[in-house]
């Protein structure tokens, strides 16, 4: 966390270490302690205007800047990848405006913000994981209204959640969300664990690290304290399951890692590869080694 | 979560009347299931001096009754007499400024106002059914019919996909929808189905009192006689109580065992449906009653 | 024997408030017992007050005043001022009424308005069944009629269906409003020995009986109302 005092130079005058300024930051800090102390729980907070648009981020960079200080080493991820344009350019950002060290190594991060993945790596208590949120609102989609989804929290009302689901089965004859599924978390509040695929679901449920949410366009936070019990909803009959893929990585072999589709040729030719692009690297360079 | 349609619940709920049927075990022979002493003796719901005033004269005054299981209550009166702010207020949508409504939880009363909102919703949706005039309104028009039969099931608690498909195919036929619609958007269905659907929805949990605010107002005559009808039985069949709003007097008729009729916020007149529509007594049902029409 | 039903000093006003408050007294100090097995047949000229009565004793009409106190599953009951679930209970187990016209309901089939009062009163429904069809038998109601709905049947037809759902149940007190009115010999007849049946079985009946063969030949008694009202025709409030 940064210090408040004998800030480090960021090598661009007229900015604050992190780009926000400290009241901000501290603002920011003690609403992520209310979302902590709350799992699952979304506390509002005065998002500030960030230098990017809505949709880019602004929610995860903002948390980011509130919890960076000079000795984390930062990655940043989207879709798993370090080297996407978002993940480059939220990279860069940091940089630029707090010095701090960056890697592409889950292992060697202290914060990892990320977009749509959790790293296939196992996290380790004391890492920190930052979700980007587009919608936090798992309920939105049945009820538009505001104050309503805050008392159906409240109340822990949440048979529309299964609604959806239901719905699922009777479009795709099983339960077909694939990003963004609902989870109980902590028996109590449910929440939309940003678009990541279901197939990470799994990876929220007893996580050593600390798990935060930031909403930048809605202005949310909220977060997943480590060792949380995370649920992923369903039915007796229709059992929460992960996707598994027929083929492996066409680079490093992995057949337990999410899988990104490419195609290779104008025939339509189809190759899977790892979504997380550090996992990949590393077990390539670590098979290299073996063979 | 055990019941996920009314056949599975003990018959006692079926036919359940008031202690006035006490004494009759030679005619009850076949079914006289036990039921516990206090129910047979208490009133279900009670209001009590309920006021809830928008105006001089505008709302509801002064209104108190008892309801008993399985008794239909019409309100009657002309746009603008109160029926639906009462509604409102016995329902527990809208805190009453004076009086109380209460309803009998097994042995308990609950003050319906003074309940904590956790409290009444679960109430809401499980003991309690309300039917609105707009299908529209009370129906979740995004979501298939089957969703929308099972959601108080999944609000309860059901999560079986077979169990609550199940439930919604015996509730649309209950309802004479055809169930190989169960999986269309009630926005595809006629105003009659609608309102059917509706009915299913608020009924599947098999509730014990049920608010009815014009369930047949904006529909085509034809289409008005086949829900009449079907409330008709249900009623029965389940043994509900239903407080009916309606200003259609052969809708009372047909349904309602006893009516009050409202006029400028107040109940002029209660009593038993036949003996208000027969031999009204206040000037005010007696203009409303001549003012049918007779086919 | 002990009484069934014993009414004392009944009187029915009606005021009619959209007439300037017109007082009508139809009934004046009616009063009687009436006893299990005898049919009392009230008597007297059209608008005498024959149906206002009847339209009392079975709660559709209030008494203005005076006593009607009948014995309902082991005890006295007071109809006038009576609650609403009292009249309703004691319409399921001790009065049953069979009407001059029976008010059809859309899409419900004749069986099934035939049936009603025996399920109300917890037969099973194959027995409720049982006994519509026998009875709608015997009234000589065609088998292709059953599943249809009365409301397009014939005068004749619809009062044959209605007598039909007065007599499925056994009731301790049944009123008959011109039963036998619209019906030709044949039907004439079967209804008398329903009626004549129902005395058997311990039925207290009272009735309105045009016919004057009829009359006599149900008859035990006779209430003459004829001095016991002023003038009026039929349903007075509908008529004023």
């Amino acid at each position: 966390m940064s210090a408040q005092h004998a800030l480090p130079s960021t090598g661009m005058s007229g900015y604050n270490f992190a780009y926000l300024d400290e009241t901000s930051k501290r603002a920011i800090r003690r609403a992520l302690l209310k979302a902590v102390a709350i799992p699952g729980f979304q506390v509002p907070f005065g998002g500030r205007e960030m230098p990017m648009p809505y949709g880019w981020g602004t929610g995860g960079i903002q948390v980011t800047a509130s919890i960076l200080g000079p000795d984390d080493v930062l990655k940043v991820i989207d879709q798993g990848a370090d080297d996407t344009t978002n993940a480059v350019s939220i990279r860069n950002f940091f940089k630029q405006v707090a010095g701090v060290a960056s890697t592409t190594r889950t292992t060697e991060a202290t914060i990892i913000q990320t977009r749509h993945r959790i790293p296939e790596t196992a996290l380790r208590n004391g890492q920190i994981l930052v979700f980007q949120v587009p919608i936090p609102e798992p309920l939105r989609f049945i009820e538009p209204s505001e104050s309503e989804t805050a008392t159906m929290h409240a109340l822990g009302d949440y048979g529309v959640m299964h609604v959806k689901l239901y719905e699922d089965i009777v479009r795709h004859g099983r339960i077909a969300t694939r990003y963004a599924y609902p989870v109980e978390v902590n028996g109590r509040y449910v929440m939309d664990p940003s678009p990541i695929p279901r197939f990470d679901n799994p990876k929220l449920h007893m996580n050593p690290a600390l798990l935060l949410f930031g909403a930048g366009r809605e202005k949310r936070l909220y977060a997943l304290p480590p060792y949380t019990r995370v649920v992923s909803l369903d039915f007796e009959d229709h059992p929460f399951e992960i996707p598994r893929w027929k083929s492996a990585c066409a680079i490093c072999g992995s057949t337990e890692s999410y899988l990104d589709e490419l195609i290779v040729d104008d025939r339509g030719t189809r190759h899977y590869v790892c979504s997380d692009t550090d996992w990949c690297e590393t077990r390539s360079a670590a098979g290299e080694r073996t063979t | 979560m055990s019941a996920l349609s009314c056949d599975t619940l003990p018959e006692s709920r079926a036919r359940q009347r008031a202690d006035v049927d006490k004494g009759f075990p030679e005619n009850l022979a076949e079914t006289a299931p036990p039921r516990p002493a206090w129910a047979a003796e208490s009133p279900l719901l009670q209001a009590e001096h309920v006021t809830h005033l928008f105006g001089p004269e505008q709302g509801c005054q002064d209104v108190s009754f008892t309801l008993y299981p399985g008794e239909v209550l019409g309100l009657v009166g002309e746009s603008g007499s109160g029926k639906s702010t009462l509604l409102a207020a016995l329902s527990g949508r809208l805190p009453p400024e004076a009086g109380h409504v209460r309803y009998r939880d097994g042995k308990d009363w609950l003050d319906v106002h003074a309940l904590g909102e956790a409290r009444r919703r679960t109430l809401l949706r499980t003991e309690w059914g309300f039917v609105e005039q707009n299908p529209r309104d009370g129906l979740r028009m995004s979501v298939s019919a089957g969703a929308n039969i099972g959601e108080r099931l999944m609000a309860q608690g059901a999560r079986h996909y077979g169990k609550l498909r199940q439930a919604a195919l015996d509730w649309l036929c209950r309802v004479e929808i055809d169930p190989d619609r169960i999986d269309d958007a009630p926005g595809r269905f006629s105003g009659g189905m609608q309102q059917r659907l509706q009915i299913a929805r608020n009924l599947v949990s098999c509730p014990r009192l049920v608010f009815m605010d014009e369930p047949t107002g904006g529909l085509d005559v034809s289409v008005q006689a086949r829900i009449l009808d079907l409330l008709r039985n249900l009623v029965r069949e389940l043994g509900l109580a239903v407080v009916l709003v309606t200003h259609d007097l052969a809708v009372a008729r047909l349904l309602a065992d006893r009516l009050m009729v409202m006029r400028r916020s107040r109940i002029v007149e209660a009593g038993l449906t036949d003996q208000i529509l027969d031999d009204p007594q206040h000037p005010y049902t007696q203009l409303l009653v001549s003012s049918i029409l007779k086919v | 024997m002990d009484a069934i039903l014993k009414v004392s000093g009944i009187g029915k006003r009606f005021v009619l408030h959209r007439a300037q408050g017109t007082v009508l007294t139809v009934l004046e100090g009616i009063g009687f017992a009436l006893f299990p097995g005898e049919c009392l047949v009230l008597s007297g000229h059209s608008g005498a007050g024959k149906s206002t009565l009847m339209r009392i004793l079975y709660g559709n009409y209030l008494a203005s005043h005076g006593s009607i106190r009948i014995r309902h599953g082991g005890e006295w009951l007071e109809m006038v001022g009576a609650e609403p679930r009292q009249i309703l209970a004691l319409r399921r187990h001790t009065i049953g009424y069979v009407s001059q016209f029976l008010r059809a309901i859309p899409r419900v089939t004749a069986l099934d308005v035939v049936m009603e009062p025996a399920l109300l009163r917890g037969y099973a429904r194959k027995t409720a069944q049982w006994k519509a069809e026998t009875l709608l038998a015997r009234l000589n109601i065609p088998e292709r009629l059953w599943h249809l709905a009365p409301g397009t049947f014939s005068g004749g037809e619809q009062q044959r269906i209605n007598i039909a759902r007065g007599f499925i149940a056994p009731w301790p007190v049944l009123l008959v409003d011109e039963p036998t009115a619209s019906l030709d010999e044949t039907n004439r007849r079967v209804v008398l020995d329903l009626i004549a049946e129902a005395k058997a079985a311990g039925s207290a009946i009272i009735g309105i009986f045009h016919d004057r063969a009829a009359r006599e030949a149900v008859a035990s008694r006779f209430l003459d109302l004829e001095n016991a009202c002023a003038h009026i025709e039929g349903d007075a409030f509908h008529a004023a």
